[in-house]
């Protein structure tokens, strides 16, 4: 093993957790993959830093140079600012040759193993080591032992990052955020590439992979999005759907065209009153819809994580799509609720 | 030995020979890229597997042991 890298990318345009991490703690974080890297015998820590919090980690690594308190290196290296930067192997890929795409294979440095990490779990990893495995495991389930940071955005009345016990259900997260800002429509469920589910179904699920098993969900980049049912499900998806398309890195055919053809069809889906479906047919944009969710793949997850997200919207929206085809929406704003970044307008 | 069919699609550019060559085991997607039937070669495609990969335009398709393959 020759490096450890911290992988602090943080490409999820709703999460906050590492940014937060890093801004909060990144002793915390610098501890655990030094510690990472004396277990593994790697020569050099590399922690991969959103550009918001890149100064932090640099200023608390040079503490550390200045009292030689580490036995290896620490480089930091600002992110590159892209959705699929945060995959493992495009991290590797960044910090070997500067190309922030994902590179289809196992990731190495050098070309020896590297080990690539998400920041919180290098810092669960220093409190493993400060307090050892049974202070750890004195929290959460002994299945999925210890605490764990989510973003919670979207309509709760106080978003932003918590550190919870792993398995807390759904529904307590939602009240320590404050509670629903609304009625409660629909969650998305660990990210962008998540999963969408029923708040009836997801309430009383504990937020761990083993509980939310049981709508398809699992904790992913740690994300809870609170739709209100004042909002559309069916716009949010299209409108996710083609940052996602937008995100791909651009290089496996079937993501380029498959994921750009699925957000083309949510678009029309989306939108109750073109005329012009009526001629080109709901139903055929559906079935085309599940036909190629079947067909996207890639080098990396991206494609199949979109699909993912777009058939548990197609589940739980399903009333919604029918409403839709009579030329009705139930959302009563057209507002966008769950952020997307603007797409960067191609140079000359 | 064992082996089985794998595609790198960074590299494949959706020439569709492959498909040609070996329609038992390779469709098209509505892209025109591979898609695998099963990725396990029986023993009486040996032949034309290995000559579809070998003739790949952009080497996007080959053979791999499936024992000798560690984990991903």
């Amino acid at each position: 093993m020759r490096w450890v890298i911290g992988n602090g990318v943080e490409g999820e345009p709703a999460s906050d957790k590492d940014k937060v991490l890093l801004a909060v703690a990144p002793h915390l974080v610098l501890d655990g993959a030094v510690g990472a890297a004396e277990l593994t015998g790697a020569g050099e820590v590399v922690i991969v830093a959103h550009h918001s919090v890149r100064e932090i980690v640099s200023r608390a690594a040079e503490e550390r140079l200045d009292c030689g308190w580490d036995p290896v290196p620490v480089r930091v290296v600002t992110a590159a600012d892209a959705f699929v930067a945060g995959e493992a192997s495009a991290v590797v890929h960044w910090v070997d040759r500067g190309l922030a795409t994902p590179t289809g294979r196992p990731p190495r440095l050098d070309p020896r193993p590297t080990l690539v990490q998400n920041v919180e779990t290098l810092a669960h990893l220093a409190l493993i080591l400060r307090y050892g495995s049974n202070w750890f495991r004195s929290a959460g389930s002994p299945e999925e032992p210890g605490t764990t940071l989510i973003t919670m955005a979207g309509a709760v009345r106080r978003p932003g990052v918590y550190e919870i016990e792993t398995g807390t259900p759904v529904g307590e997260l939602i009240e320590l955020a404050g509670g629903a800002a609304a009625p409660l429509g629909a969650l998305l469920i660990g990210g962008y590439s998540g999963t969408w589910a029923e708040p009836a179904a997801a309430l009383p699920l504990p937020f761990s992979s083993a509980g939310l098993a049981a709508v398809g969900a699992s904790p992913g980049a740690g994300m809870i999005a609170v739709l209100p049912r004042t909002a559309c499900g069916l716009a949010e998806t299209a409108r996710i759907t083609r940052y996602l398309a937008r995100s791909s890195a651009g290089q496996c055919g079937p993501c380029v065209f498959g994921l750009d053809a699925i957000a083309g069809r949510l678009e029309r889906l989306a939108v109750p009153d073109r005329l012009e479906r009526l001629a080109a047919g709901r139903d055929g944009d559906l079935a085309l819809v599940r036909r190629w969710l079947g067909q996207v793949r890639g080098a990396c997850r991206h494609p199949e994580g979109t699909a993912r997200m777009v058939a548990s919207a197609l589940r739980v929206f399903a009333t919604e799509a029918g409403l839709h085809a009579g030329g009705q929406c139930s959302a009563m704003s057209t507002a966008a609720v769950l952020p997307v970044p603007v797409p960067r307008e191609p140079g000359p | 030995m064992k082996v089985r069919l794998a595609v790198d699609l960074i590299a494949c550019d959706g020439r569709g020979l492959c498909a040609e060559l070996l329609p038992e085991l390779i469709t098209l997607d509505d892209w025109g890229y591979p898609m695998l039937a099963r990725r396990q070669v029986p023993a009486v495609l040996r032949g034309e597997a290995a000559a579809a990969a070998r003739l790949c335009p952009k080497l996007a398709l080959r053979l791999e042991a499936l024992e000798a393959r560690g984990r991903r």
